[in-house]
């Protein structure tokens, strides 16, 4: 029976699109179609994104108990480094720009493709390669120094797989920047007839301010990670004391990327929630040129706080105080965003769809995760957690409340764009509830243990914290769970979803005037656009004022 | 609607004109550009750090660099500058053999560039200047009393630093000249094309973006000779 109504065609259904239009392997593999490249992606990050999750299930369970009972101490140094590293630099960076962005943007500005279509597919195979040593590194038996790599410990003291992780992430690091050149031409050159920069959707805006980053700060890494091989391989010694070296150095270039990289995750989230908010309350984003802005804003600042990294390491205390300061700035436009969203809400259609219960809870978790940032970036305050379990919860906030909630909030949002089906609505909020739920549950106590002083990256702990550390372990299995259900679904959809119709939200924004899902080259005809993003006044209130 | 633009090969599927695909090509290159500034802004950075921190040792090491190699590499490099932007004027002109002369004469340039340079490593290697267990720096007597007198600066002290100094000396020569081997093989997939008379004055932007890349190469090392070859030099 589902099989008979998963082929009814609504009205208007494409006969041919960009999922039919060419069958077999080769046709996917050597597409140079935006629109395949986005879901060969989600296939790759979802891979990774489970292999992440996995070392995190065996770190909660080993935390699950106050003694080391489980793994080895070598062990779990092993297991949180590779969590850190398939989480960051093969999930949450490439997650919302390379599946979302790489589907949406040439459809959210009237363009055929992006403007260097084989170049993307290229961006694709770079991320493989740079999987496959990461992956390597993990039959070499990983790597002990945490996704940081701080010298001298990853340069002179550890055997494991340094080198060849780094290579990995060398690699990687290539194909974030092929994407984020791509999208800056993209979007500077490839607008509709009429798209103005103050007509693009704030997504657009979102992706352009994390491009930037992509290509800024991601060589930063790059060379540093070179700095690092060279010196392990060849014993170029560029960071080592013994030759007047200064491991201070490498922290400095880290996170001179590694500060902006956090940004390379939640702004696109905020995209995300910009078109998830304005869609579901039926208004125009409130202070439209606030938000467009403040994404620009993030990305530039961004660049100039990376010392609060440095409280501990040995910074001047002027230095310190600068940055202090500078990262406090960043609250600005990041408040900004979080109080636009509201106004957008106040006085809006609400709708309660899936999508938008990942952005509310969006704004929830972001706003603990940014308002603990305020308090990290006091120097007094964060001499006090430095790396302490507060430290944990607070850029778990970011990137799993944050960047995660954005990405599945747009991935059920765009989903009937990019699949041309729906996916089951009760399981689905069910699923988003979950992961809320689940979430707060592993990461709260988390704040309240480093407040109370337990360090992070021990495998065992005192007895008194047994309590909050079940409480997290026990979250973490719901969270597990809530991820583990819309994978399900979406793929189950992908084949058997019920076809739906061009716009089911009825959304405002270019992507949703082309067919769902949409013909190989995007559009029939290349729109003009003649009004500006998010108007759903209607058109007689609209003639009368 | 532009029916005719579409017959023609030479633009994309996705641009609806060559000025569209020919500004969309320059900008990505000057982003890719950007990103190579960042790129090797990490190592000038870290040259300038351990610069600032031992002016003397560096100075010293740094005498042991040879000048007259240095100096005719870099007179190369800006002749092949010039040969790669008049490669790039021939291309916009349509004049495929003349392409096909300068990319040549550039590929010439590059090599004996690169020729130079591992004459210049052979020679760290003989002197024991190349960073590992081999390396041992060897000052005259005399300025190694002047840095104790002056500074305390013991011979091993000295060795140490010495070792950083060509440490960074052959991280970013190394980067340089792996860029330029990288750039020699890309210029010979520009032979065919050229010699077969593709590029013309709508459409030369791949031939021009390689120019760009050439010309950056360059500017590194107009950056790198002062840096490592001449300043505070004995
Ligand atoms: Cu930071």
């Amino acid at each position: 029976m589902s099989n008979a109504k998963s082929k009814e065609r609504p009205e208007g259904y494409p006969d041919r699109h960009y999922l039919n239009a060419a069958h077999g392997l080769k046709s996917w593999f050597l597409t140079t179609d935006h629109k395949r490249i986005g879901l060969l992606y989600l296939l790759a990050i979802t891979l990774f994104f489970f292999l992440g999750g996995a070392f995190a299930v065996l770190i909660r369970l080993e935390l699950a108990t106050p003694g080391g009972d489980l793994v080895q101490p070598e062990t779990y140094n092993r297991l949180f480094t590779m969590h850190g590293i398939v989480m960051i630099f093969f999930f949450l960076i490439p997650s919302i720009p390379a599946v979302l962005g790489n589907f949406l943007l040439p459809l959210m500005i009237g363009a055929k493709d992006v403007a260097f279509p084989r170049l993307n597919l290229a961006s694709w195979y770079v991320y493989m390669a740079g999987g496959i040593f990461t992956l390597w590194a993990l039959f070499e038996g990983g790597l002990n120094t945490g996704w940081t790599f701080y010298t001298p410990l990853s340069t002179v003291y550890s055997n494991t797989a340094v080198t060849t992780a780094g290579i990995g992430i060398f690699i990687t690091g290539f194909s974030s920047i092929l994407t984020g050149m791509n999208f800056i031409v993209t979007i500077h050159r490839m607008r509709a007839p009429g798209l103005t920069w103050f007509r693009l959707p704030l997504f657009v805006w979102s992706q352009y301010a994390t491009s930037l980053i992509q290509i800024l700060g991601t060589p930063v890494l790059a060379i540093t990670v070179l700095l690092l091989a060279l010196e392990r391989t060849l014993k170029l010694g560029i960071f080592d004391p013994a030759l007047g070296g200064d491991p201070v150095l490498f922290q400095h270039l880290f996170w001179f990327y590694s500060h902006p990289a956090v940004y390379i995750m939640i702004l696109p989230a905020m995209g995300v929630i910009s078109e998830l908010i304005a869609t579901f309350s039926r208004k125009r984003v409130f202070g439209y040129r606030f938000v467009a802005f403040a994404s620009v804003a993030i990305a530039i600042l961004g660049f100039l706080v990376w010392g609060h990294h440095l409280f501990v390491s040995g910074q001047s205390v002027y230095a310190g105080a600068v940055f202090s300061v500078l990262s406090m700035l960043v609250a600005i436009p990041s408040a900004v965003k979080v109080f636009n969203w509201t106004a957008t809400l106040y006085k809006g259609a609400v709708s309660w769809e899936t999508p938008m219960l990942y952005a509310l809870g969006f704004i929830g978790l972001f706003t603990i995760g940014g308002l603990t940032g305020v308090m990290l970036a006091t120097m007094g305050i964060d001499i006090h957690v430095h790396d302490t379990y507060f430290i944990v919860a607070h850029f778990h906030y970011i990137m799993v409340g944050g960047a995660i909630m954005g990405y599945l909030g747009g991935l059920h949002y765009w989903w009937p764009k990019i699949a041309g089906r729906l996916y089951p609505v009760f399981l689905s909020k069910f699923a988003a509830i979950i992961i809320f739920v689940g979430f707060n549950l592993t990461f709260f106590p988390q704040f309240i243990l480093g407040y109370l002083g337990m360090p992070r990256r021990y495998h065992s702990y005192p007895d008194e914290f047994q309590v909050l550390n079940v409480m997290s372990s026990a979250g973490a299995t719901i969270l597990g769970i809530g991820y583990l259900i819309p994978m399900l679904y979406f793929a189950w959809s992908m084949f058997y979803g019920k076809r739906c119709t061009q716009n089911p939200w009825g959304a405002k924004g270019l992507e949703w005037e082309t067919a769902s899902p949409p013909p190989t080259l995007n559009f029939d005809e290349i729109p003009t656009v003649t009004e500006e993003p998010y108007d759903y006044t209607p058109k007689e209130v609209q003639h009368a004022g | 609607m532009q029916a005719s633009s579409h017959h023609s090969s030479a633009l994309a599927h996705h641009f609806d004109s060559f000025e569209q695909q020919r500004e969309s090509a320059s900008l990505g290159m000057w982003l890719f550009v950007a990103q190579e500034i960042m790129f090797f802004g990490g190592i000038f950075t870290a040259y300038l750090v351990y610069r600032v921190k031992n002016p003397e040792v560096f100075a010293l090491a740094s005498s042991e660099l040879d000048l007259t190699l240095g100096g005719i590499n870099t007179v190369v490099l800006i002749l092949s500058s010039l040969t790669m932007a008049l490669a790039v004027r021939e291309a916009q002109l349509g004049r495929g053999k003349g392409v096909v002369s300068f990319l040549i004469a550039t590929l010439v340039f590059g090599g004996i560039f690169l020729g130079i340079k591992s004459v210049e490593y052979s020679a760290k290697f003989e002197h024991h200047l190349v960073p590992g267990e081999h390396f041992h720096f060897a000052p005259s007597q005399e300025e190694m009393d002047h840095l104790w007198e002056t500074k305390g600066f013991t011979p091993e002290h000295i060795d140490r630093r010495a070792e950083m100094f060509f440490s960074i000396y052959f991280a970013m020569t190394g980067l340089h000249a792996f860029h330029m081997i990288i750039g020699m093989v890309i210029l010979l997939f520009f032979f065919r094309p050229a010699w077969r008379g593709r590029y013309n004055a709508d459409y030369h932007n791949p031939i021009e973006c390689f120019g760009l890349y050439w010309h950056f190469v360059d500017i590194v090392w107009i950056f790198l000779f002062p840096m490592l070859y001449l300043i505070g030099r004995a």
